[in-house]
Order: structure tokens, then sequence, then C-alpha cells
């Protein structure tokens, strides 16, 4: 590569974080640190049943009795720094704190962030087929569009509403994909989990439109770990987006969520991330360090589970949307778009595990290195003994943005049945200096012609995402791509 | 149009000169070939038209339109109007033909200060320029030159010459790879492209596409400089002769 498109790949892979910003709320915080009084603290805060709160304080149980050898996940190609999590405040909801009958009513400042995030609830609410349940801080801020989902019978709240109002089906599913023994983060979740979602699509019914959910962390040096459910009953469909930015800051934030979805017989769930957490700046300082343990079971037969997601945010993603492929004919889908720049790091893929017969799971990963940044993809698919006719393909493909950055695959096959079909192809690109002088000639701009290129490369991911969320995530690609040119 | 003085260039990495004071005049609404036995610098030429990286300027002047290109970027460089037909078209696997058009063809109509086309336009300015030299209109949902054949890819880059409208186009070797067939359809749309103000700089080995797109003047290039200037008929002369009379008669000082 040329000295001159390497120094703008440099200078794009050095741009700022365009979305740093701190709104002032007042917020409620809990004590600094963890120990059993912060686990009572937050179920008393919220207000929960008992058997909730046995639950939290197993998992904390859980969590002390880890020993530091099983602690912290340390097989994936991260650095991770250590973080102190007696330094950290487990909850903080926003002061005020009532049930909003409309926007009106709601703090004119934090409707001035979304609007500062390009995401006015206001033109979201009008935005025929998005219901944003907007989590800020951990508490659920605001539900639209109730009224439409409730005919059909469907339940979309917070956690804690669901908590309140629906106790016998978070009772049912709470813990099953994703148990608290799963892993570190995922034990550390289930004690302090502050809110997060609930969502239940009852038997035969086509959810009408898209669930949106849009997380920010607030407040500073406050983690937030957030619970995501999501039910689909027999013949049930529903599409769920989530989408992520942060303020900027200066301390590492962390963020360990977990996400179950129970997906009942020929039931369909489509669930869809853009993650653009606060990565830190230039020199790796800041950035949220993002755990999150993201599983689905296709329980019922003929179900089917599909991950989409653009990962452009964070110092630190360790994440693997993942598929459990139970019922006979369950289909499991894994496509990824992970950029990284600057001192990013990113080790992110999916687990497809092959139970019921006649199972097939698709991944396609695409991973975009640029600056100082690493990222890796890791893929385990395992076709357990009783699995006949199980399929899978695989495709990894990695993009380097200049000559600092690296690209890593490790894919993993675990085969028990000797009627699999498994297909793995891998690539590994760089953005050449003669694509680029092939798009100069023709009058595009460098910068333009990166963006060409790197969109041309996800464009079979980026069509997956619905039609919203496309372009949401286009344009910030373009803006991550943007740099301090153009 | 297009002026070149004394131009002397070397590949950066290499400290090789390649160029060595070459002179080039073309007038618009010209048509001028160059002609060249291998590793004479035709294709060093064309690549520091277009302004690819990787060569260094020593000494002389290119001037193009009264601008001094040596001073533009690429891109820059196709915005004013120079447009560089590729030996070997480069792939963009997923940017398809439509998308990279349209950000070509805005970014040069916006330098012209012309209005954006609408994109019912674009469309029927992409259906009309295609058909020229016989490219199928689905092409624009393909990505730009992947699985083209190399007829395709040729053709490709006289389609995206019409889209963009040059005042001054190279052609680099277009003639390389195709058969006879091919080698027509580019010619005609190439001779239909021909007009008063727009002039060409056809670069080529073989007299063969000369048949067809006749050129105003033909230049030998030897050793990195146009050694002997003449009409069509001294591209018969090389096909017959070959190169070698040349460098006798000529007298070049050993190199």
């Amino acid at each position: 590569m040329s000295d001159n498109s390497t120094e703008l790949l440099h200078e794009v892979a050095d741009s700022e974080y365009k979305y740093g910003f701190v709104t002032d709320i007042e917020s409620e915080k809990a004590p600094i640190g963890l120990n059993e009084d912060t686990v009572r603290f937050i179920s008393a805060k919220k207000n929960e049943p008992d058997w909730l709160l046995k639950w939290r304080l197993k998992a904390y149980q859980h969590f002390v009795s880890l020993t530091d050898k099983e602690a912290m996940p340390d097989w994936a190609h991260l650095n991770i720094p250590e973080i102190d999590l007696q330094a950290i405040s487990y909850y903080s909801a926003p002061k005020q704190n009532p049930e909003y009958e409309s926007l009106d009513e709601v703090d004119p400042e934090l409707l001035e962030t979304f609007s500062k995030l390009g995401i006015p609830v206001q033109e979201q609410e009008r935005l025929v087929g998005i219901a944003v349940d907007v989590v800020m801080d951990s508490v659920s801020v605001t539900t639209t569009f109730n009224a439409e989902l409730d005919k059909n019978g469907i339940i979309f709240c917070s956690f804690g509403k669901a908590v309140q109002n629906h106790p016998e089906l978070v009772k049912k599913y709470l813990g099953r994909v994703v148990p608290y023994t799963d892993n570190y983060f995922a034990a550390l979740n289930s004690a302090v989990f502050s809110d997060g979602s609930f969502c239940y699509i009852p038997k035969g019914v086509r959810c009408p439109v898209e669930l949106s959910t849009y997380f920010r962390i607030n407040a500073a040096g406050t983690g937030q770990f957030e619970r995501t459910l999501i039910v689909a009953d027999d013949d049930s469909y529903v599409s769920y987006l989530e989408g992520c930015t942060a303020p900027q800051r200066d301390e590492n934030q962390l963020h360990a969520a977990v996400v179950e979805i129970v997906a009942m017989e020929s039931a369909e769930v489509k669930y869809s991330t853009i993650q653009n957490w606060y990565p830190g700046n230039a020199d790796g300082v800041g950035g949220i360090f993002n755990f999150v343990t993201k599983r689905g079971i296709c329980e019922g037969d003929r179900s089917k589970i599909s991950w989409t997601q653009l990962e452009t945010g964070s110092a630190i993603t360790w994440k693997y949307p993942s598929c459990i492929l139970k019922g006979d004919h369950s289909v499991g889908e894994f496509y990824s778009v992970a950029f990284t720049k600057g001192k990013q790091q990113a080790d992110t893929g999916t687990k497809m595990i092959h139970i019921g017969k006649d199972t097939s799971s698709t991944i396609i990963s695409k991973g975009i290195s640029a600056g100082n940044s690493q990222n890796a993809y890791r893929g385990l698919v395992r076709v357990n003994r009783g699995a006949e006719n199980a399929r899978n393909f695989s495709q990894c493909d990695s993009m380097l943005l200049g000559d600092r950055c690296g690209a890593h695959t490790y894919p993993y096959l675990e085969i028990s049945n000797p009627s699999a079909q498994v297909e793995h192809e891998a690539t590994t690109s760089k953005v050449g200096e003669d694509q680029i002088f092939y798009c100069k000639a023709r009058g595009i701009s460098e910068t333009d012609a990166i963006k060409l290129i790197v969109n041309g490369f996800c464009k079979e991911i980026l069509a997956k995402l619905p039609m919203e969320f496309a372009v949401e995530a286009r344009n910030l690609l373009a803006i991550e791509l943007e740099g301090s040119v153009g | 149009m297009l002026e070149i003085k004394n131009l002397h260039v070397s590949i950066e990495e290499e400290q090789k000169e390649i160029l060595r004071g070459l002179d080039l005049k073309v007038g618009p609404g010209e048509v001028h070939a160059i002609m060249g036995p291998n590793g004479s610098g035709k294709s060093t030429l064309a690549s520091v038209l277009a302004g690819r990286d990787g060569y260094e300027v020593t000494e002389g002047s290119i001037s193009f339109d009264g601008d001094d290109l040596l001073e533009l970027e690429a891109d820059e460089r196709a915005r004013e109007g120079l447009f560089l037909a590729f030996q070997y078209p480069v792939e963009l696997p997923g940017v398809s033909m439509s998308n990279f058009l349209k950000q070509a063809v805005s970014s040069v109509r916006e330098h012209r200060g012309l209005d954006a086309l609408s994109a019912g336009d674009f469309l029927k300015l992409m259906k009309e320029k295609a058909a020229l030299v016989h490219l199928d209109p689905a092409l624009k949902a393909r990505a730009v030159n992947e699985g083209f054949s190399g007829g395709e890819k040729k053709r490709n880059e006289i389609f995206q010459l019409a889209m963009l409208d040059p005042k001054l186009a190279i052609l680099d070797e277009t003639d390389s790879g195709l058969d006879i067939d091919a080698l027509r359809i580019v010619a005609d749309g190439v001779n239909t492209l021909r007009s008063s103000d727009r002039s060409f700089v056809v670069i080529t080995h073989y007299q063969r596409l000369l048949d067809y797109i006749v050129p105003d003047v033909v230049h030998v290039l030897v050793d990195g400089k146009i050694v002997l200037s003449g009409d069509k008929s001294l591209a018969l002369k090389l096909e017959e002769h070959g190169y070698d009379w040349i460098r006798d008669e000529s007298a070049l000082p050993a190199s």
C-alpha cells in the first residue's frame, strides 16, 4: 500500500467517536461495590418477589465461588485489563421514575439526547412499524405502540415490569437458555441485572411491528447489566432490533448483558443488533468493555433463530450469539459485520449446537480491521451424536485496512455424527491500492472509495437487517469510515 | 489539450528511469496512437497521466487543458476530464456497477457545475451508453468487473468512458486479449465517442486496433522517448518491419 492511502487509512482509523456526550439527568445510584447487600439493594429497589431475590443470590454465590482460574475467560484473542468489580456502582436509575402517559412528560433533556443520536422518540413513534422500549441506564423510560401489541396479546415491556405483571412467564424461562452457571459474566449479570426487555409472542401470532430497543449507558462509572428474554410460542414470528450508542467517557465501563431466546414449534425469531458503544479514544483510553452472552434455543421442531449484528463500537467486544438447535428441522443463522479501528479489540462469532435431526445452520461473518485494532472470528459448529443429517455452511471473510491491524479466524468443528455436512470457507483480503486507484481514476475520492469497497464487502450482511436498520447501519459504517477527511 | 514536455519518470521503488525526456502534444479532438515494443514505457506513461502512485516525475511538465496535471490527485484529474481505460480493470466485489457509476458520475458532474441526475435519467444514461458497446443492461446489478469475461471487462471500460464524458481518454492496451469481434465492438464504441472536443491517446502494441480506430498521428515510443511520429502509414510500416529499424535509424545513444 502506498504512503498516501496508508496515511488515509490511518486517519480513518483514528477518527473520533461522533456520539460522545453526556446527558445531565439526576440518577439514583447503588452504593459502590459488589456484595450480597448490593444484590439485595437492587432486588428491593425493583420491588422483586422473593423467588427472584433467591435466584439472584444463588447466582451471586456461584459468582463468588468461581476461583481466579475459571473466573475471567482468557481464551479469547483479547488483551483484557483487570476490572475492579468493587469500584463499580451496580444500579443507577433516573431519579424521576414515573410512568409517562405521553412523551410531553418525559424529561426534555432525555428527548434532546435521543435527537442528538438521530433517533428522536417522537419520530420513532410516528414511524409505522416500530415500537421502542427505551432503556436508559437500565430503567425502562417509555414504551410506545403498546395498544397495537396488546391487541395481538403480545407482551413487550421492561424486564422489571414483566417480573411484576407476568411473573409466571419470567419464572418459567429465566436462566433456561443461559443459566447463571454458564460463564463468569453471565453469573455476574444474573446477580446484579438491573433491567432489560421482555417479550412474549403468543401462539400463532405474527408480530406486526419490528420490536426495537435502544440501550444507553449514561451515568458515569455505572456498569450496565441488562437482561433480555424473548419467548416465541408455537407458530409465532417476531423481529427484534437492538441498537446501542453510548456517551464519551474517560474510564472503562463494564457492560455484561445476557439475552435469552426461546423459539417453540415452528416459531421464528429474528434478532438484529447495531452495537456502537463508545470505543475509547485514539490512545485506547476509556471505552466500553462489552461482554455479552446471547443465546437462543430452537426448542420446537421447525423453529428458527436468526442473529444479525453490526458491531462497530466498544473497546473490547466478547460476544458469541449462539443457537441450540434442539427441535428437528430447526434452523440457526448468524450474520455478522464487525468493524474495529483505533485500539479496539473484538473477539466475536457464534456457536451452532446441532442436537435435533435435520437441523441446519448458516454462519456468515465479515470482519473489517483498521488502525491498530484486532478483530477475531471465533465460531463453533458442534454436531451431536443424535443429530442426523445436520448441515452447516460457514463463511468468514476478513478485510484489512492498513498495515497495523490484525484479523484472525478461529473455527472449531466438533462432529459426532457421520451424516453431517459441514462446509467452511475463509478469506482474508486487504483493501488494495489497485482498487482505490481504480475508483479515483473514475473521479471518486479516496474516502468514498474506501466506503464503497467496505460497503461492498459487507453488503450481503447489511441486506439481512430490517430496512429501517439497514439505512442506519450504512450511515453508521460511513461515519465510522469517514475519519477526519470528507 | 495535453502537452507533455521533456518528461522524465522513475519508478519510486526501483530508482530506474522509465521515461527519459518524452514530448507529446495532443490537440482537441485529435486521436494519437502510441506504439512501442515491450518495456518502452507505454504503460508507465498511461499510469503517470492518470496519477497512479509509485512513480516519480524527476523532470519535465504535463499541462492538461491549461492546468498543471502533476499538481492534481488522480481523482481530481478524473473530475477535470481525464479518463484512463485500464489494461487490467480491477474487480470490486460487492460494489454494484450502478452504485459505482452513480458515485463517479455525480462527483464528476458536481465538479463541472452540473446538476445531479435524477435516478430515472441516470438509469436511462446507463442503458444508452451500455448499448454503445453491446453490454447487457443487467450488468448494473453486477459487481464491478467481478465475474466479467476479459472482453466484457474491456467493453466495460469503454462504457465507463462514455458515462463520464471526458475531454481526454487514454486507452491503455485496450485491444490486448480481445478477439476480433470484441475488438470491433470496442473500436465502434470509441469511434462513436470521437468528437471535436474529445481527444484520445491510444496506447497499443499492435497495429491491428488502428485499422478500426484510425489515428491522426502515430508516435513510436522506444526506451522512454518518442523517436518517430507520422501518420497512420507509420503503424503499417511498424507492423511489417518491427521496431528494430527505428532504433537503428534514430541512432539512439546506447543505454
